[in-house]
């Protein structure tokens, strides 16, 4: 019996490991013990389950985003340190081959798909029905499905650290490296599954949000007069519904490559693993546009609102959204220039990959050119936004540096591909996803947060990322590779080795001054009263903070770009205001507790195959296939909510 | 361009190149010992100059316009929220990046298409077939039929025609001092000309990850003079010990290893080792063992087509 127990504890949680693994054990027991106990001491079960779980509420699902995204990049930053840890002396002792190669294997794979694409999701739920005057998205339900599939797809994928083995193959997993023949443990599995689960949920996203822009607006907002974090919305569900079936197709393959030995990417038997790559990397480019371009459209708003001043270049910006998406369909091949396609293709590769670089040069100097004649004041959005213009120049200039094919050949796989990476997600998509926190902040939860404690995380994070990044530019070009977890100590790498561990650490004490500034700003937080905190331009800051449940008693209709702007200017707000004649009766879709019990079933399942538990998988795809049964036989999915209940809550919001 | 902003260029370019490859000879990139890396040197002074062209204005622009337009009590300069058109600014930036794309596009593609090409056309190339295994390079002659692990030696001043391949999960086979790297793959032979101008140890290491013992998987390619390597060889083949199929087995298993030198190998080993891990799937695979000239090297059954050397 004990034998038993002993084996089943070594086999999969892994205790024959060692103190990382009981440590991590018992807190996340005691996470879950106190989540439990604090739910049960404050009757909170039944508020969790009618407000949050069951919510189709497109306000509600960008807060769980937030709070999703917000704790991926804790765990993905954790990882970040060790791998740090373990890189500041050469021949360090601290992590193991094997412990480094899982820890960037899921850095890497949670910043990308489980930090960064909730992060922006986030965005997409809070702003962009309110921002084109919209009660909720196209399917409210489907939204919820979609966001219960992106939680469990994280979960499953991070309770590999704790049940089985995280994935070792790196976040790209190419095969063969990733075939049973060389990674025969469940991690693999987890990373196929999780990432598969959610990028359902991605997809019908892309979908939903698409759909929502197109069909949704209020009257008057024809496209061009859509706000710039709108449109670049727009683009990124367009490459998320092109990109993300490769992706899922590639994923799909390699699962049975792995649970059903087909040979879809081995040599043998006639398959390819180029293939893989290739997939991969046609999801995986049009990928970091999709997580940079509502980074852009944050940057886009919080310009034009801190400058006091019309969007440079309206058509430009849309016009170099809408090239931006096309041609990054066209460069995929830059990630792999050293393998073999032959000169004329990658010449094709190098030159549409450096054309890329023209409109995103554009959108720069049109936010500069925003400012100029402007007023700007230095609020936290606007820092960060200020930060990503050199952040991302630099980002992007390697970037073109790296498309030049023949220089690539030196640059790949190195440090140096490292710090450009780093610099454009790092400086793009997580200092946009940030002021683009700080700037909705208030909208979603009718407080700002505190400024001080801001400004203290934004120079910690900063000067942590230029010290941290920089140096790798120059380890790269000193030969240093990716993904060693020791290095030789003769090769003149070691200060600047160290001299980046102490960035990243710099970093870490920025992201904690952030957590500080939230704990803080919930007691101690600015009230926003107005609405309009920032002195805004577009719809959203028309409504109070929050927003009612139904965002608009009536819907406005849209006679200009800056709308709210132009009517603040002219002493004309009241128009925005409702009148009680005009507000009817509102349908609203109906909370249900189907899309979270769904997640569950695709967790129950997904954690079956992982293990080549048949009867699981079964019983979980079971469970979905009933789900999406029960939604067919409900008939009354919406609720009426009269006019005078809506009157009622605008006189107590003061509006009217 | 004038000729006055051509040498301008040149002098920042020769200025960013020194102040890099000045300062440290640690920089292995920037210190190529060869024509390949020298190529790819260039390349990389001349992208990071034309970049430059756009990141310093913005720099500056950026310092200059936050500075100015802070909004603070009693800022005299102007105030227009409504200006935000203007046809010539956007024609310029719209019109600088493509000149320097439509630049560094041209002789990006000349690079790309020189770079096939074996160095320098006059000498006799030699043949080096490379191996990737867990978690070691294995080196083969098929000139000289020696072979070596973890270190190779080759002649200066002589291209080297590096054949590439796995008997492990894909590896990069990278010596930054020489050239850029070029991935080897299981079932496959690839192929990286480079070249060594003056003799010298130089660092190489596999490039893309293969799993736990990745880190280890460094290796020297030691340029010597002709002469030097005729001497090698020879000693190579009376000292070193055979590899023996056997041998290869062991050599498979994963493992780190330090450096080993082998008077012989099994014949065709190189081929077979692509043959077996997919290679015979491949139709253009079959033209394989055409640089090397060894007779008898194409296993049984297998179709001979001609061609010369490696696919792709
Ligand atoms: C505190 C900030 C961060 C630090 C210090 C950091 C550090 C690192 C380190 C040390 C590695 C492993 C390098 C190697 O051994 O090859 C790595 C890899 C990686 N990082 Fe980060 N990182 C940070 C943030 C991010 C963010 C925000 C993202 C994405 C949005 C990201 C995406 C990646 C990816 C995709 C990899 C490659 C993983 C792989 O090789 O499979 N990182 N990072
Ligand atoms: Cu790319
Ligand atoms: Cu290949």
């Amino acid at each position: 019996m004990s034998e038993t127990l002993r084996n089943f504890a070594n086999t999969y949680l892994m205790w024959n490991e060692g103190p990382l693994i009981w440590g991590s054990d018992v807190l996340i027991l005691l996470t879950i013990i106190g989540i439990v106990g604090v739910l049960t001491y404050f009757k909170k079960w039944r508020w969790l389950w009618d407000e949050w779980l069951t919510t189709v509420d497109h306000k509600r699902i960008g807060i769980m985003y937030l709070i999703a995204a917000l704790l991926m990049l804790f765990r993905g930053g954790v990882d970040a340190e060790l791998l740090r840890t373990q890189l500041a002396i050469p021949g360090n002792h601290f992590l193991d081959a094997a412990h480094y190669d899982q820890i960037f294997t899921t850095h890497g794979t949670i910043m990308i798909l489980f930090m960064a694409m909730p992060f922006i999701f986030a965005l997409f739920n809070i702003v962009v029905p309110l921002q084109i005057g919209a009660r909720d998205v196209a399917f409210p339900y489907l939204n919820a499905v979609s966001f219960w599939l992106f939680f469990f797809g994280a979960l499953l994928f991070n309770i590999s650290f704790v049940f089985g083995g995280s994935p070792d193959a790196g976040w790209v997993s190419y095969p063969p490296l990733s075939e049973l023949g060389f990674d025969p443990g469940p991690g693999e599995n987890y990373y196929l599954l999780g990432i598969q689960i959610s990028g359902i949920g991605s997809i019908a996203t892309g979908i939903n949000f698409l759909a929502t822009i197109l069909k949704m607006r209020a009257p008057g907002m024809s496209l061009m007069r859509m706000p710039l974090f709108t449109w670049s919305v727009l683009g990124a569900c367009i490459m998320i519904i092109f990109a993300f079936p490769a992706l899922t197709v590639a994923l799909a393959l390699l699962l049975l490559d792995r649970v059903a030995g087909t040979h879809f990417f081995t040599m043998l038997h006639g398959g390819n693993p180029a293939m893989f790559v290739n997939l991969f990397w046609i999801w995986g480019h049009p990928e970091v546009y999709i997580v940079v371009l509502p980074a852009f459209g944050v940057f886009s708003e919080v310009v034009a609102t801190f400058a006091r001043k019309r969007i440079f270049g309206y058509a430009s910006m849309v016009s170099s959204l809408i090239l931006i998406s096309v041609i990054s369909y066209f460069v995929w091949v830059h990630h792999f220039f050293t393998m073999g396609a032959g000169p004329d293709v990658n010449t094709f590769f190098a030159i549409a990959s450096m054309a890329v670089g023209i409109p995103t040069g554009v959108k720069v100097f049109n936010w500069l050119f925003t400012m100029w004649r402007g007023r700007i004041r230095l609020s936290l959005p606007m820092m960060w936004t200020l930060a990503f213009i050199p952040t991302f120049a630099i980002g992007g200039a390697t970037g073109v540096m790296l498309a030049v094919a023949p220089a690539d050949y030196q640059y790949h796989n190195s440090y140096f591909l490292i710090a450009h990476f780093h610099q454009t997600l790092i400086g793009g998509v997580v200092f946009g996803m940030l002021a683009g926190m700080y700037y909705w902040w208030p909208k979603m939860f009718g407080f700002k947060l505190d400024e001080r404690l801001g400004r203290w995380a934004f120079w910690f994070f900063n000067i942590g990322f230029y010290i941290c990044f920089m140096p790798q530019y120059a380890l790269g070009l000193m030969g240093m590779q990716r993904r060693m977890y020791v290095y030789p100590a003769d090769m003149g790498w070691n200060t600047l080795n160290l001299v980046s561990t102490i960035g990243a650490y710099l970093m870490g004490i920025g992201f904690l001054f952030i957590v500080a500034q939230v704990v803080y700003s919930i007691r101690h937080g600015e009230r926003d009263l107005t609405g309009d905190p920032w002195d805004g331009r577009t719809l959203e800051w028309s409504l109070p903070s929050p927003a009612p449940h139904y965002n608009f008693a009536v819907i406005p209709v849209v006679t200009d770009r800056d709308m709210w702007w132009i009517l603040k200017r002219e002493g004309r707000e009241e128009e925005l205001m409702p009148r009680p004649e005009e507000v009817k009766d509102i349908h609203m879709p109906k909370n249900s507790g189907v899309p979270f019990l769904m997640g569950v079933c695709f967790f129950v399942g997904g954690f079956g195959v992982v293990f080549n538990w048949w009867w699981l998988a079964v019983a979980g795809l079971a469970g979905v296939l009933l789900s999406l049964l029960s939604r067919s036989f409900q008939y009354e999915e919406e609720y009426s909510l009269p006019a005078e209940k809506v009157i009622e809550t605008e006189i107590s919001l003061g509006r009217l | 361009m004038s000729a006055g902003h051509k040498s301008l260029l040149l002098v920042v370019g020769a200025a960013a190149a020194l102040f890099l490859s000045g300062c440290s000879p640690n920089y292995l990139v920037l210190n190529p010992a060869g024509p390949v890396g020298r190529e790819e040197m260039h390349l990389i002074v001349l992208s990071t100059v034309l970049v430059l062209a756009v990141v310093i204005p913005v720099f500056v622009l950026l310092a200059f316009i936050v500075w100015r337009y802070r909004d603070r009590p009693g800022n005299p300069a102007a105030y227009r929220p409504e200006w935000s058109e203007s046809r010539i600014l956007e024609i310029v930036w719209w019109g600088i990046p493509i000149i320097i794309v439509g630049v560094l596009g041209f002789y990006t593609a000349k690079t790309t298409f020189a770079l096939t090409e074996p160095p320098e056309s006059s000498t006799q190339p030699l043949t080096i077939q490379v191996t990737s295994l867990n978690w070691k390079w294995l080196f083969q002659y098929p000139g000289q039929g020696v072979a070596t692990v973890n270190y190779c030696e080759i002649p200066v001043g002589v291209p080297v025609q590096f054949e590439l391949t796995a008997d492990s999960p894909m590896n990069s086979f990278w010596v930054p001092q020489l050239g850029g790297q070029e991935y080897a793959m299981p079932g496959m032979a690839m192929r990286l000309w480079l070249q060594a101008d003056k003799p010298g140890t130089y660092y190489g290491h596999g490039a893309n990850f293969t799993g736990e013992g990745f880190a280890h998987m460094g290796f020297n390619v030691v340029a010597v003079s002709q002469k030097d390597f005729d001497q090698w060889v020879s000693k190579a083949k009376s000292t070193g010990q055979a590899l023996t199929e056997a041998g290869y087995q062991q050599l498979k298993k994963p493992g780190v290893m330090g450096t080993a030198t082998y008077s012989s190998y099994p014949p065709g080993l190189f081929h077979d080792t692509v043959w077996t891990n997919g290679g015979r799937y491949d139709p253009k695979m079959a033209g394989m063992g055409g640089t090397d000239g060894r007779a008898g090297m194409m296993p049984k059954g297998a179709a001979s087509m001609p061609g010369t050397g490696a696919p792709k």
